[in-house]
């Protein structure tokens, strides 16, 4: 068993999600058996390899000006934007110009 | 079932400037046909009538004054639920979003829309691209047209239905681990992932962002030339995407194709293959070389790995992605007593199994203690499977394999079994974690009717090429062999 009840408890936790006991056990079984499938990554050697983090942005692409293009930033320019009440619009709980949320800080 | 007159974007045009049809009665066409088919397919989650009827009358106020007409002047277009519409509802197929009208539009349909075409709606999808499936939707499944106890695939499984069915000309997707060329496979038309890059992502919702790509559903090559020659090309909103300049498509769909070397990888024909699948593909490989191109066999050594880093890469990122649905800002809020309580209520009741499943597995592959074994060493795993297919483009100008290891399948047969879902994406997810393009064409049916689709991967950057092979091989009868 590569998981147990106490790992998922701690994911979960991690995760902000409240799992139900049914859940509990349910993904217990699943994520156990994925994990397991994926333990199959062990049987490559990958000491000398590079990790590649980011689609485009390695050396394993061999066409040195996609790499080069993706490396690009463009200037860092003031905009207008004049989006606060589109967005606010959305808020479940809006007291504006800011988003209400329960209580953080005990007094 | 009769199948509605097919229309294209070649005979829109026609249509349009013939004065046969307007733009506004061309969408009521378009309505009708969802009306009559939509509750049986469940394919549209969001129709936007207004928005189309307004395109579509400067359309034909363009017509009136006789204006030349942008390229997809008139074309009903469907969007995939993941991808922004401003004040039209996008539930990313979850009812964490269930009431989220986004204030802007993706980039990707302000491109479409600036070429004329019309919106008709938001479709159906598997919860925020999560799926193999699109049983995964919290609005329900959606029926592949082709055989409605079946699936269409996913996760696009609404855009790709959309097109099959005639319920409209183009669909924009979105794949991250197949989620086009999939669908696209089990409804029988082509389904096409660009570069890593190659199209904006902004307005895209998030799910794995080192994976996502936008792309077109159509009938044919020709509209998906037409469709990526107005939605292809840098975005300054978007940090990823590339300033590389865009090929002319609709001129290499022209090209021909004799001398063009095709890389047929064994290792995308062993066990798990459905005999009737590796016959048909097998057969679309030996027309195009009938066509002059030269089959070069291949070895890709790692392609038995690529699920499993792809499960890690992916479930990672969306784990931080999926972070952000909170209950603050938009979408639902469940109240709790505390801060932490509000966040963990409305994430446990807006998310349905499988995100959760993903925010799980991911959440632990970078948890302390495991980051390593897990998501670094997929990472790593990850390069290998690129080298294989750089390894790979300096001997051939093609990789050709299935694009799925089985037809469509019922719906239900695989809901209850993440893993097997999962292998289903067996020979899609290589391309995707390399970041290739790739393209899936029809390739015949089974004995049952079925459609099965063959896969084209090319080198980046380089979709002029895998819709340059494509179109040969439409010409030459190869999609209804």
């Amino acid at each position: 068993m590569k998981i147990s009840r106490e790992d998922v408890l701690r994911v979960a936790e991690l995760a902000h999600l409240e799992l139900s006991a049914g859940e509990i056990e349910t993904y217990r079984g699943q994520l156990d058996e994925i994990l397991t499938y994926i333990d199959k990554l062990k049987q490559l050697d990958v000491a000398n390899v590079e990790p590649m983090a980011q689609g485009l942005f390695t050396s394993v692409v061999a066409d040195d000006s996609v790499t080069t293009a993706h490396r690009e930033w463009r200037e860092d320019v003031l905009r207008q934007c004049d989006v606060a009440d589109a967005i606010l619009s959305q808020a479940p709980d809006a007291a504006r110009p800011f988003f209400r949320v329960p209580k953080v800080i005990e007094r | 079932m009769s199948a509605p007159t097919p229309w294209t974007v070649a005979s829109v045009r026609e249509a349009l400037t013939a004065k046969k049809i307007s733009a506004r009665e061309l969408a009521a066409e378009f309505y009708g046909r969802i009306e009559e088919r939509n509750a049986a397919l469940n394919v549209y989650l969001t129709l936007c009538h207004e928005r189309a009827n307004a395109q579509a009358d400067k359309i034909d106020a363009a017509i009136a004054q006789g204006e030349s007409l942008p390229p997809l002047a008139g074309v009903p277009i469907a969007v995939k639920d993941v991808i922004s519409t401003r004040g039209v509802r996008t539930t990313c197929g979850s009812k964490i979003l269930e009431s989220y009208v986004p204030p802007y539009d993706a980039t990707a349909v302000e491109r479409l829309e600036n070429a004329g075409a019309v919106v008709l709606g938001k479709t159906n999808c598997d919860e925020f691209a999560m799926g193999s499936s699109n049983e995964n939707s919290a609005y329900g499944v959606v029926r592949n047209p082709v055989a409605t106890d079946r699936v269409p695939g996913g996760s696009s499984g609404g855009s790709a239905a959309a097109v099959a069915a005639g319920l409209a000309v183009v669909a924009l997707g979105t794949d991250t681990g197949g989620s086009i060329r999939q669908p696209g496979s089990f409804c029988g038309i082509p389904g096409l992932m660009p570069t890593y890059g190659r199209v904006s992502r902004y307005g895209l919702v998030a799910f794995a962002s080192s994976l996502d790509k936008i792309g077109p559903f159509t009938a044919n090559i020709g509209d998906a030339a037409a469709v990526m020659a107005v939605i292809a090309g840098h975005d300054p909103n978007d940090s990823t995407s590339a300033n590389v300049p865009v090929e002319d498509y609709r001129a290499a769909i022209k090209q021909p194709v004799a001398g063009l070397r095709i890389g047929v990888p064994e290792d995308y024909f062993g066990a798990g293959l459905d005999p009737e699948v590796k016959q048909k593909v097998q057969a679309g490989i030996a027309t195009l070389e009938r066509l002059g191109c030269k089959r070069i066999p291949l070895q890709m050594p790692h392609t038995d790995y690529a699920i499993a880093a792809y499960y890690i890469i992916a479930t990672a990122e969306a784990s931080s992605n999926l972070a952000r649905y909170d209950g603050v800002r938009y979408g639902l809020r469940v109240p709790g007593s505390t801060l932490i309580d509000m966040y963990r209520k409305t994430r446990e009741t807006g998310f349905g199994p499988e995100v959760k499943r993903r925010i799980m597995l991911g959440t632990y592959a970078l948890s302390a203690g495991y980051y390593d074994a897990y998501y670094l060493r997929a990472q790593k795993v990850r390069a290998l499977i690129a080298r294989d297919f750089s390894d790979a483009f300096q001997k051939v100008d093609a990789i050709v394999t299935p694009t799925a290891p089985t037809p469509a399948f019922r719906l239900g047969e695989k809901a209850s079994d993440p893993l097997q879902m999962y292998l289903a994406d067996i020979y899609t997810v290589t391309g995707s974690l390399a970041g290739v393009p790739g393209i899936s064409v029809p390739c015949g049916t089974t004995k049952a009717g079925l459609p099965v689709g063959m896969q084209i991967f090319s080198p980046h950057f380089r979709e002029g090429s895998t819709l340059q092979i494509a179109s040969a091989f439409e010409i030459a009868g190869g999609f209804s062999a």
